[in-house]
């Protein structure tokens, strides 16, 4: 069933906004438009963010970072840094008390660079002093002699390219991961062929609050760090192994968290900072600015991409044929499993019956890059959605004819595989997208709003289209699972109330409205909340691969169900039922409107008053942990079930672009997406608003640029964001359809429209200057420069040909 | 690199506090932050493109993070917190939290600062100098979408409120003249 109830983009704010008092917020269940229960205090600034923590006698720490991209360390001499006044403790790799390196996935990345460093902006030392200017002025007094040598930032040098004349960059290799998926007659090809490549750049994840934290060292030689985070437990982890402390002598709580986007999965000053407080027998607090942000978290991977696609000449697709090469950059960090979702996905949301994929990420000088929204997905919907288009016009058929002629359908093969999971409402999605009315045509100059005013005649309006396809949860064999517990207490004025534990990261996309709302929907209590996060509980897993409401939400519901299990029998019992009855109490007993009703026994008692008397006899507390189906890692040739299930998005794209200024304007966006039982409307469509909005800043204007390993724009002068001016209003409809293996029926939403929205305003802009784009973002003189620019990294073959005859 | 140090006055929110010994180079971002501790005002990207830390100086909107805390010293700042009554802030402080137009939160204090200038000065803003007008404060979470319906939101509710106003006068003038 087709959600109409959201078709009205704007609508589902408006009408929650309208039916909904301000008494009410945050107060709902399941399903409707519940407000954030942390909203007011954000908005009158009096929300604890990481960086606004303050503890009397805190020092103020600061990290000294490698100006160069690859260098060996000759000298670190801190000895003119610790006779200054105010300066209470230097550190640097001589004095990690545990594992020296640490890392998600492998532990290859050093807490500080010991003899050499790998890339610009590298960690080498650390200072606390008694305010920020005395910590600035130790990182001026530090000596650090480097001898900078010549960095490796070219990656097709170390996969598939010339014959490397380069030292190795790390001792564990330069190859982070290699995948190669060979499907159905690899070697097998149609009758038209079209080849094209792509190069991308590096998106930052440019969450507004930098990284920060603030260490208190304990009593019993631990240490507390209240940070912003992704994934308490795994920081936790890898912090405890660096400190040689057991894991329960570092206990986090997640503060206030301004954003995260991927950016916040890595650990970056969590270990500097408890290092910092243990030493100094102080709490501790470290904030990095922007610049330091930006060279200090992995982004998401540039690549490069060679894609070769053919097809019958009805425009049936024959085979597909990718390289992918993601730059990691200096360390693994998510490397190796962001390169599974792009190979897996490089096909993209299509049946094809003969692929070779082949993908690998490599090191390099450049920055580390790791998880940001989409996760190595929307590196390939940018390739296989551009090809659809080129093979379209090589065949002569409208492009979404092309699509549809061609789409996955639940229980399809895909090329791993694995049978595509269903629902997977791909085509409604296309064909909403494809109805909706379009805005009406330029009619004057295109103002790129107060920056420039081109002729109109220079004005060219552009449509495109996109499909993308995102796994949602962890993948590959991951053990992923989310531990919640639920209590039932009385609050303050002795009515009864939920109380929910996780150590899920609330970073702004509103698990603690959804925690709340799904306690209220299991507990039929008006109140709950949501504690902050920390550690004294079990793992929630990251909040990333837009897992946690389902997963998260799974082990709520789980243990809200349990609790009340305990509350009816206990009920039960002092209804004097038979014992049968409290063994299973929700064949007698229920929930309903505020009371535990009991029909067949002709009882009806009041909630408060049951939840009253059942805790008398002890506490009411229940704890879940939630998996979900498991899935196979890949195997030599790229073959197993490796995704739990997948969201389909499809956006279409209006665009205008001044062909002699190079400037260009995203008119609209309209998006349809397979979104399951929708939890929150207010919530959904702020996901699916934010996640378009990112994928157009990574189409027209972001890009962190690298040249020779040093990072050229670490700043917000240096690199864009869309602004209010520059993303219009997204028409959005939902697709409404269960998801059957999902708590509710819930599906993740927020990744799978960054990985549309990309690749549909690269279509636009092609479709309004008829050039072929090769580079993401577009930059004004790609659309002005000469045309053929495409690199030497050609790597399957010539481009751009259509071959007629060969079968 | 010892900076000079300075004492003044300065007055936020109607309070005036004596900054003791703040580097001269201080900007009036990081002297609110971390000399007065008043941490509603939010550093993002100290180079006044973001407005997360948006303050009206003298009744003007600037980013504090570009302004010399010292040269602020004679003015009145107002943060988030000291927005007048009476104004549009509690309708859009109210339309913010209602509409959605808040998930990380850590643009909200600028953009209601910012939101509230705009409507001020401008209560019938039109959605293209509403997109205009606040393109210096960047979200990174919403896409902007709720942030615009919050603002369409709490202009409306001045417009019923400004209509109500009238109202109101027109009756006590009504009364007088009786």
């Amino acid at each position: 069933m087709t959600g109409q109830t959201g078709a009205g983009q704007t609508g589902a704010g408006q009408t929650g906004a309208g039916q909904t008092g301000a008494g009410q917020t945050g107060a709902g269940p399941v399903g409707t438009a519940a407000r954030r229960p942390d909203g007011p205090a954000k908005i009158a600034g009096t929300f604890p963010y990481a960086g606004d923590l303050r503890v009397p006698g805190a020092l103020v720490a600061a990290v000294l970072r490698s100006p160069h991209p690859a260098a060996r360390i000759a000298r670190v001499d801190t000895a003119a840094a610790r006779a200054l006044p105010g300066v209470a403790a230097v550190v640097t790799a001589a004095d990690v008390p545990g594992a020296q390196t640490y890392g998600l996935i492998v532990p290859d990345q050093p807490v500080f660079a010991r003899d050499v460093v790998r890339y610009h902006g590298e960690p080498v030392a650390a200072v606390a002093a008694v305010d920020a200017t005395a910590a600035l002025a130790a990182l001026a007094a530090m000596d650090v002699e480097y001898e900078p040598t010549p960095p490796l930032t070219d990656p097709t040098l170390v996969w598939d390219g010339a014959p490397r004349d380069h030292p190795p960059v790390h001792p564990d290799g330069d190859v982070f991961g290699e995948i190669h998926i060979s499907h159905g007659d690899p070697d097998a090809h149609g009758p038209v062929a079209v080849s094209g490549h792509y190069v991308l750049g590096i998106q930052d994840q440019a969450f507004l609050a930098p990284e920060a934290a603030l260490a208190v060292p304990a009593a019993d030689g631990g240490v507390d760090v209240a940070l912003a985070t992704q994934w308490l437990h795994s920081d936790r982890e890898q912090m405890a192994a660096c400190l040689g402390l057991p894991e329960e002598k570092v206990r986090l709580t997640l503060a206030g968290v301004g954003g995260a986007f991927g950016g916040r999965e890595d650990v970056t000053l969590q270990v500097h900072v408890a290092l910092l407080a243990l030493r100094t027998g102080a709490p501790v607090r470290l904030s990095y600015g922007r610049t330091e942000s930006m060279l200090g978290h992995p982004h998401r991977h540039p690549a490069r991409l060679s894609y070769r696609h053919t097809a019958t000449r009805d425009g049936e697709l024959v085979s597909v044929t990718a390289r992918l090469l993601l730059d990691g950059g200096a360390y693994a960090s998510s490397s190796p499993a962001v390169l599974v979702n792009a190979v897996t996905h490089a096909a993209g949301p299509y049946r094809v019956p003969n692929a070779r994929l082949d993908g690998a990420t490599v090191r390099t000088n450049n920055p580390p890059c790791g998880a940001m929204r989409g996760f190595g997905v929307p590196q390939a919907a940018i390739g296989h959605e551009a090809q659809l288009d080129r093979l379209a016009d090589a065949l002569g058929l409208d492009r979404l004819e092309l699509r549809r002629r061609n789409l996955a359908q639940p229980g399809d093969v895909l090329p791993t595989g694995q049978h595509l999971p269903g629902p997977f409402p791909l085509r409604e999605a296309l064909e909403i997208v494809a109805a909706r009315p379009l805005p009406p045509p330029p009619s004057g100059p295109v103002e790129a709003r107060a920056e420039a005013r081109a002729e109109a005649r220079a004005v060219r309006r552009g449509v495109g289209y996109a499909l993308a396809f995102k796994n949602l949860l962890f993948s590959a064999g991951f053990d992923d699972y989310s531990t919640a517990a639920v209590h039932l207490e009385l609050g303050p004025d002795g009515e009864p109330i939920a109380v929910v534990r996780s150590a899920a990261a609330e970073v702004g996309q509103g698990f603690v409205t959804v925690a709340g709302q799904i306690a209220r929907t299991e507990t039929g209590l008006s109140a709950a909340v949501v504690t902050p996060a920390d550690t004294s509980i079990g793992s929630a897993g990251s909040t990333s691969a837009s897992r946690q409401t389902w997963m998260s939400g799974g082990a709520v519901r789980g243990a809200a169900r349990r609790v009340v299990d305990e509350l009816l029998a206990r009920t039960a019992r002092r209804l004097g039922l038979p014992a049968a009855v409290a063994r299973e109490p929700r064949r007698m007993l229920a929930i309903i409107d505020g009371e535990i009703v009991a029909p067949e026994a002709g009882a009806r008692v009041p909630l408060s008053r049951a939840v009253r008397e059942a805790l008398a006899e002890g506490p009411l507390v229940a704890e879940e942990v939630f998996r979900h189906r498991a899935t196979q890692p890949l195997d030599a040739r790229g073959q197993g079930d490796v995704h739990v299930a997948f969201a389909a998005a499809a956006h279409r794209a209006v665009v205008d672009v001044d062909v002699e200024l190079g400037l260009v304007r995203v008119v609209a966006m309209a998006l349809a997406q397979d979104v399951g039982t929708v939890v929150n409307p207010l919530a959904l469509t702020g996901q699916v608003e934010g996640g378009t909005a990112q994928g157009l800043g990574w189409a027209v204007m972001e890009e962190l640029v690298v040249e020779r390993g040093v990072v050229v724009n670490p700043t917000f002068n240096g690199y864009l964001l869309p602004t209010f001016a520059d993303v219009p209003d997204l028409d959005f409809t939902p697709i409404e359809i269960p998801q059957p293996d999902a708590p509710y029926g819930v599906k993740g939403v927020g990744e799978a429209p960054t990985c549309s929205a990309t690749p549909a305003i690269l279509a636009a802009v092609r479709d309004a200057v008829g050039r072929d784009l090769f580079h993401i973002p577009i930059r004004p003189w790609d659309l002005v420069g000469p045309r053929d620019l495409v690199g030497p990294w050609d790597l399957v073959g010539p481009r751009d040909r259509v071959e007629e005859g060969a079968a | 690199m010892t900076a000079t140090r300075l004492s003044y006055p300065l007055t936020v929110d109607g309070v005036t506090w004596r900054v003791r010994d703040a580097p001269l180079t201080a900007s009036l971002l990081t002297v609110l932050r971390e000399q007065l501790g008043i941490t509603s005002v939010k550093d993002a990207c100290e180079q006044g493109r973001c407005g997360s830390c948006s303050v009206l100086l003298d009744g003007t909107l600037v980013t504090a993070c570009t302004v010399l805390a010292a040269d602020a010293s004679e003015c009145r700042v107002t943060t988030v917190a000291g927005l007048p009554a009476g104004g549009p802030a509690d309708a859009v402080r109210r339309a913010f939290a209602e509409a959605g137009a808040v998930q990380c939160g850590f643009c909200a204090p600028g953009f209601v600062v910012a939101v509230t200038d705009l409507l001020t000065r401008r209560p019938s803003a039109g959605e293209e100098e509403i997109r205009t007008g606040l393109a210096g404060n960047i979200c990174r979470c919403t896409g902007y979408g709720r942030i615009l319906a919050a603002i369409r939101a709490a202009a409306a509710a001045g417009a019923t409120a400004a209509a109500g106003e009238v109202a109101a006068g027109e009756t006590t003038a009504g009364e007088a003249a009786r």
